[in-house]
């Protein structure tokens, strides 16, 4: 079977967009990935026919909605291949979630003189919760270095790691580079010396498949909104004993098993971590966007966003005067580039008057992109509804520019 | 393109290209950095006071070609200027970019930051703009 990539694109009605006179094209899935039909009609379709709040109401909608919260639950524990549906804690994304581990799992186990390693291509909601953390407990936070190809230098990594080490906290794969981590073997190498490892997936679970237990991870993080689901919700998977292992994120309605002035006793996981009301039809908006995901042919879309990678490399190298960061064999399908005489910013506006959606900045990864002596790089990241033909409309606006600034 | 021909004005390009008073001076006896936390751009902005009047501004910046604009031309514009009259300048400047509705009239006194004007069709991009002027005006005199 062919890939149909128009047929693919007619389920994303906001991809018929027009930028002035100029079709939409939309290069900034590391941002946000656009909704297929199927997500915007389930968020429609519960608040015309489910809304009502769960765990607590017994009338007919409270039901109708804590089912499909549930239910919701097991589609994202199976899409994680998570042993069971109660390691899946619904949170606001993939910073909510790497914050609830640093101050839940951190607070609990990790003390002066402990050790945390990240690496130096995590975006800032993968570096502040654990500088916040150190900061408090007075241990110290290690970084594994990157190599000019943006690869993580793993060698480094093995003289970081020691008994120290409590927690190895690293990113799937990069936003700002696309590299794809060595995963398996960081998390091989945590455990042989007791530490824990939790993974960024923001910029993962969109473009491949995750198993979170032939991973053997411990905690694995990611958002909605860049899964084809709306934002403002996204996952944590915690392996089961460590999260019955750690206290309340935050207190507060639904967590709660009995309170009295004197002593509250709290729910078991994931209840325990999701006080208050949750974006409840943001969650059943993730489960269907995840449906919609394992409906189609993964392999295929892979193999399509590959396609796309390899043409975009290539065409962009025409340009004369483009350097690209992050040359890794293994990456998700984005591209990050500076223009030589052409801020990104400036290239950012130019492109977006040819209706071209790009990201300029440093994509909040300011410590990376000081490693490669520059302040902004301009990004160029796809998935599979995106064409050649929207990256050879890239690469003429990008020859344009070029001209305009030399 | 023909929109962006007016935002990227030749006076820009070349302010772009080869910014006036561009790099840290010998000696100086005042000096800013700002920062747009939203982009990483950074600028340095160097100067004297004589009597009452700014001096020998010069910049340094890692930044667009919009802010490299405005603080090339900054650097010449408010060189004799007190910082009453800067601040003036900086102040209608300022609310030109930020004006939405008719057209701006930054008129005579404003030399070449005139080109800067067509901005404030880009509200994401003021900032840009406006870098140097505030780290030169807030800084410390």
């Amino acid at each position: 079977m062919s890939f149909d990539v128009s047929k693919i694109r007619q389920e994303f009605p906001i991809l018929s967009t027009r930028v002035g006179q100029k079709p939409l094209v939309y290069l900034d899935n590391a941002a946000t990935t656009q909704k297929p039909r199927a997500v915007i009609d389930a968020l429609e379709s519960y608040y015309t026919e489910t809304n009502a709040n769960i765990h607590r109401g017994v009338h007919f909608l409270a039901e109708k909605a804590t089912a499909a919260y549930e239910e919701a639950r097991g589609v994202v524990g199976k899409f994680l291949n998570a042993a069971r549906a109660e390691e899946i804690v619904f949170v606001r994304g993939t910073t909510e979630g790497i914050n609830l581990v640093a101050s839940s799992f951190g607070n609990k186990f990790i003390a002066e003189g402990d050790e945390v390693i990240i690496s130096a291509m995590e975006h800032h909601a993968n570096i502040v919760p654990w500088q916040l953390l150190c900061e408090e407990k007075g241990a110290h936070l290690k970084v594994i270095p990157a190599d000019e190809n943006g690869e993580l230098e793993m060698d480094a990594f093995d003289q970081l790691l020691s008994d120290k080490t409590k927690m190895v906290s690293v990113v799937h794969a990069s936003n700002a580079l696309g590299t794809i981590n060595p995963i398996k073997s960081i998390i091989d190498k945590s455990h042989a010396v007791g530490a824990r490892v939790l993974i960024d997936g923001a910029q993962a679970v969109g473009h491949f498949p995750v198993d979170v237990q032939k991973l053997n991870c411990d905690f694995f993080v990611f958002s909605g909104h860049k899964l084809f689901g709306s934002t403002g919700v996204g996952a944590i998977y915690g392996r089961f004993d460590l999260l019955e292992s750690m206290p309340p994120y935050q207190g507060g309605g639904d967590m709660i098993n009995e309170v009295t002035f004197e002593k509250t006793t709290y729910k078991e996981p994931p209840g325990r971590f999701e006080a208050g009301t949750p974006n409840i039809a943001g969650v059943i908006g993730m489960a269907r966007a995840i449906e919609y995901l394992e409906n189609l042919d993964r392999a295929l879309l892979l193999q399509h966003e590959e396609d796309l990678l390899h043409h975009a490399t290539a065409r962009l190298n025409e340009v004369e005067g483009i350097k690209i960061y992050g040359t890794s064999k293994n990456k998700v399908s984005l591209v990050a580039f500076t223009l030589e005489g052409s801020h990104p910013h400036d290239m950012a506006t130019v492109l977006d008057a040819d209706g071209i959606a790009i990201r300029a900045g440093h994509h909040c990864t300011q410590p990376l992109h000081s490693r490669y002596g520059i302040t902004a790089t301009a990004r160029a990241s796809f998935a599979f509804y995106n064409t050649r033909e929207e990256i050879d409309i890239l690469t003429e606006s990008l020859k344009k520019i070029q001209l305009l600034f030399a | 393109m023909s929109d962006l021909l007016q935002l990227y004005q030749e006076i820009i390009l070349r302010h772009n290209k080869n910014p006036r008073n561009y790099g840290r001076p010998g000696s100086f006896p005042h000096c800013a950095s700002g920062h747009n936390p939203l982009c990483g751009d950074q600028v340095t902005v160097y100067w004297s006071v004589d009597g009452s009047c700014l001096s020998d501004i010069h910049f340094e910046s890692q930044g667009c070609a919009i802010s490299r604009a405005s603080a090339s031309i900054m650097t010449e514009l408010l060189a004799g200027k007190t910082t009453e009259e800067a601040s003036a300048l900086y102040e209608e400047f300022s609310a030109a970019l930020k004006n939405q509705g008719e057209e701006p009239s930054l008129g005579e006194g404003f030399g070449e930051l005139v080109a800067l004007s067509e901005v404030r069709k880009y509200p994401s991009r003021i900032k840009c703009a406006t870098l140097a002027w505030q780290a030169l005006l807030e800084g410390d005199f």
